[in-house]
């Protein structure tokens, strides 16, 4: 299954949620995996997931970063 | 504590519990002497310490108001309680000043930041229906520009001294506070400057107000607690988390000032709030547009940089700036009407932020 990466680290509110959801929108299927620093930004996109039925697949926290894993 | 910890604050029930006690904290803020509709304004209130520290000379609008101070240092306390100080910056420090400064004088011709615009509708401020239309546009208008590319960069981790900066400012102006107090009919305590009349002379007891603003801090950092965001949110991803939040502070601050008989229904002679709808409406649009580029409203700003953010540290110091310029200058706002040269700002103003929002659209 083909896996898009996007680094939003460093990306104030509400740039890491619209990166995610402009990728999830193009994505046909498969994964993909962002990088956050900060966890208001993690709770942000974990409520888009929500809000837009995508699966949050995976949630870790990756050397003071945040890695999320997300599918719809 | 463990950032493991499910965080309580960041649920719906959470960020409706939080907007509600703010409401109720300014209805008794302002019961307890904080001048009326006002309550806590993040706008005003830094106005009143730049008046405080003398940067700007009016002298009905001059008083270190110890709720900023809190905000930051509860907010401060809550993100390193739970992990979450984090400095780190440096992502367009210039524009975010720029921002803060436009958004300090856009918010003083309407006279009141979002969080005011709420407390004066909660008041029955009919004006405040023009500030929050305002606001609305202003908001819509950069989520506009977020949706051609806006952005302003990556910020960088800091050390932690830089992320110290501005609450040990704000640690700096408490102890100014303290050893200077207000002396009854003296206009200067020390190097602080102290207003005689006016809202600037209305004022909460010191503990009550500091209290006030931990606490604020505090929760707010832990529910991130928006005002621009509510609305931002609701534009762009149809999502209400924040906005719930804005809602619970309407309706707690209305229910607190029916029960402490501080509602009082109108257009004419509202406190601290003057009737030219169409400099309302123009004034929170230049604000809300600059809160919506720089990703925050004024209190948001603040409890960010509780968390180590510069850029959050920037843009407030520029609040400070702009609150100087806009009484120096004669750009904000009196109950009489715009300054003299408010009009002339606001337009200014504007063509800036579109400069700043064009400027920084880059193609995916």
């Amino acid at each position: 299954m083909a896996r898009q990466h996007i680094d939003a680290r460093g990306l104030s509110c509400p740039q890491p949620v619209l990166l995610a959801a402009k990728a999830m929108d193009a994505a046909d299927g498969g994964e993909l995996e962002i990088l956050i620093d900060n966890e208001a930004s993690r709770e942000n996109v974990g409520r888009a997931a929500q809000s837009k039925g995508w699966t949050v697949a995976a949630s870790e926290e990756v050397d003071q970063d945040f890695r999320l894993v997300l599918t719809k | 504590m463990s950032r493991a910890v499910k965080n309580i604050f960041a649920t719906t029930l959470g960020i409706i519990a939080v907007g509600s006690i703010i409401g109720v904290v300014a209805g008794f803020l302002q019961q307890a002497g904080n001048p009326a509709n006002m309550a806590i304004c993040v706008a005003c209130f830094g106005r009143d310490i730049a008046g405080a520290i003398g940067i700007h000379r009016a002298a009905v609008v001059q008083y270190l108001r110890p709720e900023i101070l809190g905000f930051v240092l509860g907010s401060f306390a809550a993100a390193l309680a739970f992990k979450e100080f984090k400095p780190s910056g440096g992502s367009a420090p210039v524009t975010r000043f720029v921002l803060g400064m436009i958004a300090m004088i856009g918010a003083l011709v309407f006279l009141g930041c979002p969080w005011r615009v709420i407390l004066r509708l909660a008041g029955g401020d009919g004006n405040a229906l023009f500030g929050l239309a305002g606001l609305a546009a202003g908001v819509w208008i950069g989520t506009l520009f977020f949706k051609k590319g806006f952005n302003l960069g990556r910020g960088q981790v800091q050390s932690w001294s830089a992320g110290l900066m501005i609450p040990l400012l704000m640690l700096g102006l408490l102890a100014l506070r303290l050893l200077y107090p207000p002396v009854p009919g003296e206009a200067q305590s020390g190097v602080l400057w102290y207003s005689l009349s006016g809202p600037g002379a209305a004022y909460a007891p010191l503990g009550f107000s500091l209290a006030a603003g931990l606490g604020i801090g505090f929760l707010a950092q832990r529910s991130r607690f928006c005002t621009m965001g509510a609305i931002r949110d609701v534009i762009l991803f149809r999502q209400m988390y924040l906005m719930y939040g804005f809602i619970a502070l309407l309706v707690a601050a209305f229910i607190t000032n029916l029960f402490l008989g501080q509602f009082n229904p109108g257009f004419e002679g509202q406190p601290v709030a003057h009737t030219m709808g169409l400099w309302n409406f123009l004034g929170m649009v230049v604000a809300g547009l600059a809160f919506a580029l720089a990703g925050g409203c004024p209190g948001r700003q603040l409890f960010m940089t509780g968390e180590g953010n510069t850029d959050a540290g920037i843009f407030a110091l520029g609040l400070l700036a702009g609150a100087a310029l806009a009484h120096n200058f004669g750009l904000a706002s009196s109950p009489a009407g715009i300054g003299p040269h408010g009009m002339a700002a606001v337009i200014i103003g504007l063509a800036v932020l579109v400069f700043i929002g064009v400027a920084n659209c880059k193609k995916s």
